[in-house]
């Protein structure tokens, strides 16, 4: 009875009143921020360690590298931490102990996450590195290719195709999970929300919305990687 | 060693598990410029093997491979320089596929050599042309059979203009109608004086190409002569048995 202008005032409370549309959009402008800075970091990190312990794995047994021995056993430790303990635990390690005298949310939270990030896209890329056919690699090194080269120019952009639809799984991962950025305080998408529940009193509205926006984002998301990976697909016939 | 010998290899071993397979058992042969030595034998033989270590594709255990008089089983020659002058055709092509037929050709000339790209462009359609396959330039590897594959294979090699050819089982995956036009362009390699060493099941091209035929056998070379010696008066009780087998 009393239904439709309740939810009107609602409407209005948690949208409306004191420009709070706004403060959902500087949200997902952070939430969007952290996700590609940590993307960017997370894939860069991924490659490093992935072709560090590729590059281990399939060296010729005759000259075992000692170089690559510790780089080999830093990167299995860095990927056992990190896949061994919780996102939040990390962020709030990394927020309130090593950076403990900054106040950049955005920066840690980049790193934090990148860094996670890294440790899950390592393993993704390691694999789409070992799918290669060998082959690939043989008559990279046979034109005169060095290591580093043939995996640049041959081995990797093969590898990126192969592991596209696991790496965009990460992705949309990321972007879901960067909402607990809120325990150190960071104004994103979430905070937002909880801010305004905060000030109305009123759970429904801000909570529904972002979940949509978070919804529609990874939709969006999920479309761009389709298209890619068709379109990567189609250089081939 | 002359003046024109190309690749000398002596004593080369190659063993795997610690001794327990010997893959390849006391390899010593010269390679002069201008030959085409194909190299025949069961399969575990060795001969394959013996391919790949020319180009350290394989690392070997023990021995010495000098090509153009430089040690490159020695760790600190840089390998890289002399397998530009060595191009390698596989039994499986291994085109890259995420390239275009002109920049599989291109890419080691640009990257490596530092040819400008219009330059490299011109050598690689060139090249093409020969092998009757310049419309396919802007295809990719995907889009082509078996023996053109193989054909570009052996001109991407050829665009970096090496001094010596190793091909390893050219024919081997091949549609038996399209081994003739694989062949045919390695023929005419070997009519212009190219230097090739050919692991092959083609006793044919063997007789008709080859300046030299080794006949491999659990790692040893067990015998080796023309062509003509080798498949009408072959000397070694094994080597008789396996032309009876396959001619």
């Amino acid at each position: 009875m009393e239904f439709w202008p309740e939810l009107q005032k609602d409407f209005y409370q948690s949208f409306v009143e004191g420009g709070r549309w706004l403060l959902y959009i500087k949200g997902l402008g952070t939430t969007l921020l952290v996700t590609l800075l940590a993307l960017i970091l997370g894939i860069a990190l991924g490659i490093i360690i992935a072709v560090i312990r590729a590059a281990h794995d399939q060296q010729a047994l005759r000259k075992v590298n000692p170089v690559l021995k510790i780089l080999n056993a830093l990167c299995k430790v860095y990927t056992t931490v990190i896949r061994g303990t919780p996102m939040m635990v990390q962020l709030l390690i990394m927020y309130f102990v090593i950076f403990s005298n900054t106040r950049n949310q955005i920066g840690v939270a980049v790193l934090a996450f990148g860094i996670n990030s890294g440790a899950y896209a390592s393993e993704i890329i390691r694999g789409g590195i070992m799918s290669v056919d060998p082959g690939q690699m043989e008559a990279g090194r046979s034109l005169g290719f060095g290591y580093a080269g043939t995996m640049r120019l041959i081995i990797i952009p093969q590898a990126i195709k192969m592991i596209l639809p696991a790496l965009g799984n990460e992705l949309i991962t990321l972007l879901k999970e960067t909402s607990i950025v809120t325990v150190i305080g960071l104004r994103d998408l979430t905070k937002a929300a909880m801010l305004i529940q905060g000030k109305t009193y009123q759970a429904f509205m801000p909570l529904i919305a972002i979940a949509l926006i978070y919804l529609a984002l990874v939709m969006i998301l999920s479309w761009l990687l389709g298209s890619l990976e068709r379109r990567l697909r189609a250089s081939e016939r | 060693m002359n003046d024109k010998t190309l690749i000398s290899v002596s004593d080369l071993k190659k063993y795997y598990n610690g001794g327990s397979i010997k893959a390849l058992d006391g390899i010593s042969e010269e390679i002069r410029k201008g030959e085409v030595v194909v190299v025949i034998g069961p399969s575990g033989s060795g001969k394959s093997t013996f391919l790949r270590c020319l180009n350290l594709l394989e690392v070997p255990t023990g021995g010495h491979i000098l090509f153009n008089g430089a040690d490159i089983t020695d760790e600190k020659t840089d390998i890289n320089l002399h397998r530009r002058k060595m191009g390698m055709v596989f039994q499986h092509f291994n085109l890259f596929p995420h390239m275009t037929i002109l920049r599989n050709m291109t890419a080691a000339p640009i990257k490596i050599l530092k040819r400008r790209r219009e330059e490299a462009d011109a050598q690689a359609m060139a090249l093409l042309k020969r092998v009757g396959l310049e419309d396919r330039a802007n295809a990719y590897p995907s889009q082509l059979s078996g023996g053109q594959k193989q054909r570009i294979a052996i001109v991407r090699a050829l665009c970096m203009s090496p001094e010596v050819m190793l091909f390893d089982e050219p024919t081997s995956a091949l549609d038996p109608e399209m081994v003739g036009e694989v062949l045919e362009v390695m023929k005419q390699l070997a009519n212009e004086g190219m230097t090739m060493i050919v692991v092959t099941h083609e006793m044919g091209f063997a007789r008709e190409v080859g300046s030299r035929v080794i006949f491999m056998d659990e790692g040893r070379v067990v015998e080796e002569n023309t062509p003509s010696a080798v498949f009408d008066r072959p000397q070694s009780g094994r080597l008789k048995s396996f032309l009876a087998k396959v001619l």
